[in-house]
């Protein structure tokens, strides 16, 4: 089991009620699906907010980073970075920058 | 004593308005679900401390809030909205086939007798049903299985169903409306849906008297009166004495007949409430000034009230949820406006004062009048 740290974006954090940061614990391989898998378990009201309910594709507005790298597009069984695996860095779920018609 | 509770959806949240059975001092909290979407807020009839809300953003989708003390604390409930089977496709702007698409909750619509049971309208439209407080939705799936879904197109709004009114003295029967399909009625209990439009006339679809896809806006009806529904259409303002089979229009002495919100006095079945907008090009009141227009006669016959709303450079709209009535005595009336502005009058009408002036853009507003 490894124990991976996540960050949320401001709106997710106040629906999770948990703070800046926080501490999942992920069991077999560390990828996309498996975080995403643990963080909805440990918080269902996040189901549908980050990947679509039914499809489980990313919303589009939201990204992955983690160490510097935008992950929001490789395959969401690839092994996250070990600095991910190892809680050295953060895995990171993003409200993409998407200014424009609503103020 | 009486007291109303205002419940207000905006752009960027949700506020509360509270007052007691006189309406000139008002107690405001809020936001609530700060920088969300809230589309929708509306109380059980049959338990007011029950509360439903609609949350959504185009970040991080739907969400559906419940409260079971009158909106002081809130839980988030199930947001999963699965059409049932294969979900086919409907019409896109240019006239291909597009697949339906959940987008976001536009109306809930609480049973009359069960706090649990709730009616959700979305977008891409569809009807669901939740019979557990919201632990779950199901599709009512006659709806789009009537056979006109294929031939349904979205307005400039997307393609909501945002009106849903259950009949009060047959609860098997419930109206609906979506945009642009038109209004549909069960009866029921959602199982089968019939198009309810013949009359109405919509010269921006090809055939303008068409079995669907006229745009609808609005639908409201008086609880002593079942059977008489009022409708602010695209542009008209419609009436049925016959549950839907057949509408007329009562448009009147309106200055223009475009507008979004309509609704029925509280004790006066004849006595109606629209706010008339320009055009469906220029989306604000005519002159800007902010004028709701009042019918004592059932349409045909309006009147402007304007004591208390600005009546120069006003230049805000006032979308189809937007307005409501309470149940007092000397029936309170409300409406928000896209300028943020919730508007009430004490007296049906005949004064305004605002409540709150700078929201965000007011999308909805319901009253809840409480013992």
């Amino acid at each position: 089991m490894s124990t991976i740290r996540v960050t949320l974006p401001a709106h997710l954090r106040t629906l999770a009620g948990v703070g800046s940061e926080l501490q999942l614990n992920v069991e077999g391989a560390v990828t996309i699906r498996s975080v995403l898998d643990a963080l909805e378990s440990a918080f269902p009201m996040l189901c549908g907010t980050i990947r679509d309910h039914g499809t489980l594709q990313r919303r589009p507005f939201v990204r992955f980073f983690a160490c510097e790298q935008d992950l929001s597009h490789d395959p969401v069984d690839s092994p996250l970075p070990k600095e991910v695996v190892s809680g050295k860095e953060p895995f990171m779920v993003i409200g993409a920058i998407a200014g424009g018609a609503l103020p | 004593m009486s007291k109303v509770r205002v419940l207000v959806g905006t752009r960027k949240g949700a506020f509360i308005l509270e007052s007691d059975g006189k309406r000139e001092k008002w107690d405001v909290s809020g936001p609530h679900f700060a920088g969300w979407e809230m589309y929708h807020l509306k109380g059980s009839p049959a338990d007011p401390n029950r509360i439903y809300a609609s949350q959504s953003s185009g970040w991080f989708g739907q969400l559906v809030q419940r409260s079971d003390d009158g909106g002081k604390t809130w839980t988030p409930v199930d947001n999963k909205f699965a059409y049932e089977g294969v979900p086919g496709t409907h019409q896109w702007y240019d006239g291909t086939p597009h697949p339906w698409e959940f987008k976001r909750v536009w109306h809930f619509e609480p049973s009359l007798t069960d706090p649990d049971t709730v009616y959700a309208g979305i977008e891409d439209a569809a009807i669901f049903k939740t019979t557990d407080g919201g632990k779950s939705w199901k599709e009512l799936p006659g709806l789009r299985g009537h056979g006109s879904g294929p031939r349904w197109q979205p307005g400039a709004g997307g393609m909501c169903l945002h009106t849903i009114v259950i009949d009060p003295s047959n609860h098997n029967r419930i109206y609906l409306a979506i945009s642009a399909a038109g209004a549909f009625r069960s009866d029921d209990a959602g199982q089968t849906w019939k198009p309810i439009n013949r009359g109405l006339v919509s010269n921006f679809i090809p055939e303008p008297t068409a079995e669907v896809g006229h745009c609808v806006h609005r639908i409201a009806l008086h609880k002593s009166r079942p059977n008489t529904l009022f409708m602010q259409k695209h542009w008209d303002v419609m009436r049925t004495d016959d549950g839907g089979e057949n509408w007329t229009e009562v448009s009147g002495n309106l200055p223009t007949d475009f507008g979004f919100c309509i609704d029925v006095h509280a004790h006066e079945p004849e006595t109606v409430y629209v706010v008339p907008i320009k055009s469906d090009s220029e989306h604000y009141p005519p002159d800007g000034k902010l004028r709701v227009y009042r019918s004592r006669s059932g349409g045909n016959e309006w009147e402007p009230l304007t004591k208390g709303l600005p009546q120069e450079n006003c230049y805000v709209d006032v979308l189809r949820e937007a307005m409501a009535v309470d149940q007092l005595d000397s029936c309170g009336v409300y409406f928000g406006t896209t300028g943020g502005q919730v508007y009430a009058s004490a007296n049906s009408g005949d004064t305004w004062n605002p409540i709150v002036r700078d929201l965000p853009a007011v999308l909805s507003i319901e009253v809840q009048t409480l013992q």
